[in-house]
């Protein structure tokens, strides 16, 4: 059977661990290729780096430190952020990651979905989404409405976000990754209406990210919402919990993972 | 020294690196005629079956000769099932035929597709290239389009319908899932395959 699969996210600045480096006993805090081998020794099923560099100097750190984490990983490595073009996805492949995520980008151009696709195969290819709920929402109408925002969560683009996403998947994204930008950072939990309503949209995996604060919001995204893998950051950064006490919790519930 | 077959079908960083990390010599030979030296054989590979266009004529030579000599062959994923006889998801194109039966979609009834994850493998055959693999051990796959079950098949996985996921016929041998995604696991398989080649 098809294990739920937990993932973790490295936000990477300048070469380094920009958030919740927080490990008991890690000598190096803050180096991405240390986190990325505890990650992997604790049993996560992917690790997604996460560039958060505005400058062109840190965006050359950001090869070194994909080659640096792909060295000793041998589980799917994602990049994300600030991809906009081939070339930028190509040096993120050339330096070591399986798969890029494009979101800004991908809105702005789909065909740069597909031109990606067609080279490195769908499986490649992950399409971020965040999306949140409409500010005034009225009973009744908007309670399936999910807003697209671009540019980090500050632009709002007017699409929603299941018909983004199967838009998405036919220009040959293999993956979407949606964000809950009203969850995001809350530890209040996923959001799990979105997370099923996007998933029933589309054939392929949904990865449900924002707002994980606790093992049941695990067990209820991957339930009630439909969704194929989790993502969490902070949760894991922090050491407040390890992924492999995570996922026997979610074994005893029945929750397919590996372990 | 293992020659790893650069067909154009996506990245062959991972693979390379997997290699590297067992202490394996990889070579990427530009020109079929450079498979010569070759102990081994390694054709990776994911994407549409269409891909295996570029290994018709003189690849396929080059590698029946080595396969001729007694040289292992490992097919990864789209390479596993270039091994059979052909894919419905690109008719015309024959495949390597040296496994019998030909590749279908994964059926969507109930599941999603691409299966995209942490599978399961239930070993059916003891074979070199599953050696010290573990019952149930989880690879990483991603993919459409899968081999059937039959007599060569070592071991099946599970989604939607079973798979072949691991097939070995003496020195020729197939994954579905990426060995080099796969953690130690996956590694595992790989060392097995080296060994394969002496």
């Amino acid at each position: 059977m098809l294990s739920k699969r937990i993932i973790a996210c490295l936000d990477v600045r300048d070469g380094h661990v920009v958030k919740g480096v927080n490990f008991e006993g890690l000598r190096t805090a803050g180096d991405p290729a240390a986190l990325a081998r505890r990650y992997n020794d604790e049993g996560i099923d992917e690790l997604v780096i996460l560039d958060v560099t505005a400058t062109l100097e840190g965006r050359r750190a950001m090869a070194e430190t994909i080659r640096a984490v792909a060295r000793e990983l041998f589980i799917p490595l994602t990049v994300g952020g600030g991809i906009r073009t081939e070339d930028d996805a190509a040096t993120a492949f050339d330096a070591g990651a399986d798969k890029v995520s494009l979101n800004t980008a991908a809105l702005e151009r789909p065909a740069l979905i597909t031109a990606l696709a067609r080279r490195y195969g769908s499986q490649a290819v992950i399409v971020a989404i965040d999306a949140k709920r409409p500010a005034h929402a009225m009973a009744g109408r908007d309670e399936e409405r999910f807003l697209v925002y671009s540019r980090s969560g500050q632009a709002g683009t007017g699409r929603d976000a299941t018909e983004w996403a199967r838009d998405a998947e036919a220009h040959g994204a293999g993956e979407v990754l949606l964000t809950s930008i009203d969850r995001d950072g809350t530890k209040a939990g996923f959001d799990e209406v979105m997370t099923a309503a996007v998933s029933a949209a589309v054939s392929i995996p949904v990865i449900a990210s924002g707002g994980a604060g606790g093992f049941d919001h695990f067990v209820d995204v991957f339930t009630a919402g439909r969704a194929d893998a989790a993502l969490a950051a902070s949760i894991f950064h922090y050491a407040e919990t390890s992924v492999r006490s995570l996922k026997q919790y979610l074994r005893q519930r029945g929750i397919p993972v590996r372990l | 020294m293992i020659a790893l077959i650069d067909y154009g079908a996506g990245n062959l960083t991972s693979v390379r690196k997997a290699f590297a990390a067992i202490g394996a010599d990889v070579l990427v030979p530009s020109d079929p005629a450079d498979l010569e030296q070759a102990t081994a054989i390694v054709v990776p590979g994911v994407g549409n079956f269409e891909a295996t266009r570029a290994l018709q004529g003189a690849w396929t030579e080059a590698i029946v000769a080595r396969l001729g000599e007694g040289r292992p062959i490992l097919g990864i994923c789209l390479g596993m099932q270039w091994l059979f006889e052909g894919s419905e998801e690109a008719p015309d194109l024959p495949g390597l035929g040296l496994l019998g039966g030909s590749c279908i979609r994964l059926p969507s009834a109930g599941v999603k597709i691409p299966h995209v994850g942490w599978n399961s493998l239930n070993l059916r055959l003891e074979t070199s290239i599953v050696d010290g693999v573990p019952q149930d051990t989880q690879m990483y796959f991603t993919h459409s389009y899968a081999a059937p079950v039959t007599g060569d098949t070592v071991a099946v996985t599970v989604h939607g319908e079973p798979f072949a996921a691991v097939v070995q016929r003496g020195q020729v041998a197939g994954v579905q899932f990426h060995p080099e995604k796969s953690g130690e696991a996956g590694l595992r398989i790989l060392r097995n395959f080296v060994q394969l080649a002496g």
